[in-house]
C-alpha cells in the first residue's frame, strides 16, 4: 500500500472523526446549547425582567454562559480518546501533535462555539437586544468561541489523566479566560452606545492569532505529560 | 535495529529496572516476562517513547528515538492495553481511520481479512456491541495491514481463542520473515511456535 | 555559556548550593525586615493625607510586587525544566509556587486593610486588586494541579507547562484588567498613587522590597531543600544525610 506524509490528510482525519462522533451522540452537541439556553434564562428570573436591565446586563450575561457551556464541552475533547488508546496512537505517530491537535479543536469548535454563534438571534430574542448589539455579540462569539476552545484545550489536556479532572480544569481555565470575557463585553457594551468596537474585535482577533500559533504547542507538551 | 542502552526507570519511588541494556534485530522476536508490577509494560512504553527513562536512551537504527521520534514513529507499530479502538465507531470505520492517521492512502477490500479474524457480519456495528475478544481482534486488524517494521505489542494474544492464537502466530512468523521485528509481552507459551524466541525476564523489586 | 550550570541538575549538588545559599539570605532578610519595618511602620513621616493609615503600603507594595516576582521565577525555572529537562527546576517550580500564593494571599488582604480607610469599603474592584486576585487563582491552580496528580515527576511537568502559560497570559490579563477598568471608572480615582513617593519614604518602601525579596528567597531555598530530599529519598547521600542528623 503506498503511504503519503500528508498533513492535510491527518488533520481531515482527526475532524471528521470527532464531528462524526457528535452527530452520532446528539446529546454531545445539544447539551451545551441547552445549557446555555437554560443559564441566560435564569438572570430574567433571578434580577426581573425588566427589558431596559436586561440589555444593560445581556452582554455578560451570554458571555459568561457561553465559558460555562464551553467548559463543559471541553471535558469531552481527549477523555475518551485518552481512555480508549487513540490518544496514544497519535502520540506515537510521525505527524507532530500540534497538527492533531488543531484537528480536533477544529472539530470542538464546530460542535460547541459554531452553534452558539448559529444562535445569538435566540439570544437577542431572550434578552432584549438590538441589531446593532446583535451583531457585536455575533462577531464577538465568532472570534471568541475559537479562543475558547484553544485556552480550554491547554486545561482539558493538562487533566485528562485525572480522575477528578473535570472542576479542576474549570478553576485553571476560567482565570485565562478573562481577558477575552473583558474585551468581548466591552466590544457589545460599546456597540450599544453606538460607538466604534472594531478596537476590540481587533484584540481578540490578535489573541486568536496568537492561541493558534502558540496554543497547540501547549496542548501537545500537556498530553504528553497526561499519557506518559 | 533497536538498542535500548543503560535504561532506568523509577516509578513512585521504586527502581523498577536499572542499567538495562538490549538489542533487537530484524526478524527477531523478543518476548519480556516476569512476574505483574515488574515493570514490563512501563519498558515497553519507554520504547515506545511515551515516557522519559529516568537514565539512559533508546536508539533505531543508531538514531536516538528522542531527537529522531518522527522516523521511528513511522516505523513504529504499538498496540498497548488500551486497543487503539474507539466504540461508537464500527471496525470498519476504525480501521479507516486508523490507515489514515498513518498516512496510507488507498483502503484496501477490508472484507475479507475481517472474515479471516472472525468478525464477518459484525464489520459494520459499532464496536461497542462486539465482546470483548472481538473488540481485540479489531485492534489487531491493524497488524495485517501496517507496513511498520517494529511491532510493540502488549499482551496481543488476550481473549483470543485457540484459532485466533494461531492465525496471529502466523502473522508474526510471516513480518519476521521479511525482516520485521516484534517485542512484546505475554503470558502465552510462544516456544513451540518461535525457535529463535529471545526473553528479557525483569524481576520485581522492591 | 551555560556550562556551569550543569552540575546543580544533580540535586546533590543542587541541595549543597541551597545550603550555601540559605544563611546569606536568611540574614538579609531578617536585617532589612528589622530596618524596614521599624522605620516603615514608626519612624517615617505620617502622610499629610492619609496620615498614618498609608504604612501598610510598606507592606502591601512589597508584597505585590514580590507575588509577581515570585510568579516570574516560577516561570523562568518552568522554562528551564522543560526545555533542558532538569528535574532540579521542576522542584523549584513547586517551592515558590506556595510561597508566591502567600505573598498574593498577603498583597490582597493589606490592600483591603488599605481600602477601608481610603474609600470606606473592605474590597475595591480596582485595577491592581483584581489581577492580584486573578495572579492568586493562577497560583492555586498551580498548586492544585500538582498535587491532583499521583506521579510526582508528571505532577512537575504538568505544574511547570501550567505555569508558562500563566506567565505568557499574566501581561495580558493585567492589561486588559487595567482596560477593563478605565471603562467603568467611577467618579473617585482609585488608583493608588506610586507616582510621586516622598524620599522620606522611598526608601523605607525599598528597604522593605528587598526584605521581602529576601524573605521569598530564604522560604524557597528551605522549601526546595525538602523537596530534593523527598524527591532523591531513595539516593544513598541522602540516607547519610539523613542518619549523620
Amino acid at each position: 500500500m503506498t503511504r503519503q506524509h500528508s498533513y492535510w490528510q491527518l488533520f481531515v482525519a482527526v475532524f471528521n472523526k470527532d464531528v462524526k462522533l457528535a452527530f452520532r451522540q446528539r446529546a454531545e452537541i445539544v447539551n451545551p446549547i441547552l445549557f446555555f439556553l437554560i443559564v441566560i434564562s435564569l438572570f430574567p428570573l433571578a434580577i426581573g425582567p425588566e427589558p431596559g436591565l436586561l440589555s444593560r446586563m445581556a452582554p455578560g450575561i451570554i458571555w459568561v454562559a457561553a465559558l460555562l457551556s464551553t467548559m463543559l464541552g471541553l471535558d469531552k475533547l481527549f477523555r475518551d480518546d485518552y481512555h480508549d488508546g487513540s490518544l496514544e496512537q497519535l502520540i506515537a505517530s510521525s505527524y507532530p501533535l500540534s497538527l492533531t491537535v488543531l484537528g480536533k479543536v477544529a472539530a470542538h469548535w464546530v460542535i460547541t462555539g459554531l452553534p452558539l454563534v448559529l444562535m445569538t438571534p435566540l439570544f437577542a430574542l431572550l434578552l432584549n437586544l438590538d441589531t446593532t448589539a446583535l451583531m457585536a455579540t455575533l462577531l464577538t462569539l465568532l472570534l471568541g468561541t475559537p479562543l475558547l476552545s484553544f485556552i480550554g484545550a491547554i486545561g482539558a489536556g493538562l487533566t485528562v489523566g485525572l480522575q477528578k479532572g473535570g472542576i479542576l480544569m474549570s478553576l485553571l481555565v476560567l482565570p485565562l479566560y478573562i481577558p477575552v470575557l473583558i474585551f468581548a463585553t466591552s466590544a457589545i457594551d460599546t456597540s450599544t452606545m453606538s460607538l466604534d468596537y472594531s478596537g476590540q474585535l481587533a484584540i481578540l482577533g490578535a489573541m486568536l492569532v496568537v492561541a493558534t500559533i502558540s496554543a497547540p504547542i501547549a496542548i501537545s507538551s500537556a498530553l504528553k505529560v497526561s499519557v506518559s | 535495529m533497536l538498542h535500548i542502552k543503560s535504561v532506568t526507570c523509577i516509578k513512585q519511588e521504586r527502581c523498577l529496572f536499572d542499567e538495562l541494556n538490549f538489542s533487537l534485530k530484524s526478524g527477531q522476536i523478543m518476548q519480556l516476562a516476569g512476574p505483574n508490577g515488574a515493570g514490563k509494560t512501563s519498558l515497553l512504553r519507554i520504547i515506545a517513547g511515551f515516557s522519559l527513562p529516568d537514565e539512559g536512551d533508546i536508539l533505531y537504527r543508531n538514531q536516538s528515538i528522542k531527537k529522531y521520534y518522527d522516523e521511528y514513529a513511522r516505523d513504529l507499530l504499538f498496540i498497548g492495553h488500551k486497543t487503539g479502538v474507539n466504540v461508537q465507531l464500527s471496525a470498519l470505520e476504525n480501521v479507516a481511520h486508523w490507515l489514515a492517521i498513518n498516512g496510507y492512502v488507498d483502503t484496501p477490500d477490508l472484507y475479507p481479512l475481517l472474515s479471516k479474524l472472525g468478525l464477518v457480519g459484525l464489520e459494520d456495528v459499532p464496536v461497542r456491541t462486539l465482546s470483548a475478544g472481538q473488540q481485540r481482534r479489531v485492534a489487531l486488524v491493524r497488524l495485517w495491514l501496517s507496513e511498520a517494521k517494529l511491532w510493540i505489542l502488549d499482551e496481543p494474544f488476550t481473549a483470543l481463542d485457540k484459532s485466533g492464537v494461531a492465525f496471529l502466530q502466523q502473522r508474526f512468523t510471516e513480518h519476521l520473515s521479511k525482516g520485521g521485528a516484534i517485542l512484546l509481552t505475554t503470558h502465552q507459551d510462544l516456544t513451540t511456535h518461535f525457535s529463535d524466541l529471545q526473553t528479557l525476564t525483569l524481576e520485581y523489586r522492591h | 555559556m551555560w556550562k556551569w550550570l550543569h552540575p546543580y541538575a544533580k540535586a546533590e549538588r543542587a541541595y549543597q548550593l541551597c545550603n550555601t545559599l540559605l544563611p546569606y539570605f536568611a540574614v538579609v532578610t531578617v536585617i532589612s525586615m528589622i530596618v524596614g519595618w521599624v522605620w516603615g511602620l514608626g519612624f517615617a513621616p505620617a502622610d499629610y493625607q492619609q496620615k498614618d493609615s498609608y504604612r501598610i503600603i510598606f507592606i502591601h507594595v512589597p508584597s505585590a510586587i514580590l507575588s509577581m516576582g515570585a510568579y516570574s521565577s516560577m516561570a523562568i525555572a518552568a522554562i528551564v525544566a522543560l526545555v533542558w529537562q532538569l528535574r532540579n527546576a521542576e522542584l523549584a517550580v513547586i517551592a515558590i509556587a506556595p510561597v508566591g500564593a502567600c505573598m498574593t494571599a498577603i498583597a490582597l488582604i493589606t490592600g483591603a486593610a488599605w481600602g477601608k480607610p481610603m474609600w470606606g469599603a473592605w474590597w475595591v474592584w480596582d485595577a491592581r486588586l483584581t489581577s492580584e486576585l486573578i495572579l492568586l487563582f493562577l497560583y492555586l491552580g498551580v498548586l492544585s494541579l500538582y498535587h491532583a496528580f499521583e506521579d510526582k515527576k508528571s505532577a512537575g511537568r504538568a505544574a511547570s507547562i501550567l505555569a508558562i502559560v500563566g506567565v505568557i497570559n499574566l501581561p495580558i490579563i493585567h492589561f486588559s484588567v487595567e482596560w477593563w477598568n478605565t471603562l467603568h471608572q467611577g467618579a473617585s480615582i482609585t488608583k493608588f498613587n506610586r507616582d510621586a513617593v516622598d524620599p522620606s519614604m522611598f526608601w523605607p518602601l525599598m528597604i522593605n522590597i528587598l526584605a521581602f525579596a529576601a524573605f521569598v528567597g530564604t522560604v524557597t531555598l528551605i522549601r526546595l531543600k525538602n523537596e530534593i530530599l523527598h524527591r532523591e529519598k531513595h539516593r544513598p547521600w541522602v540516607r547519610q544525610l539523613l542518619t549523620k542528623g
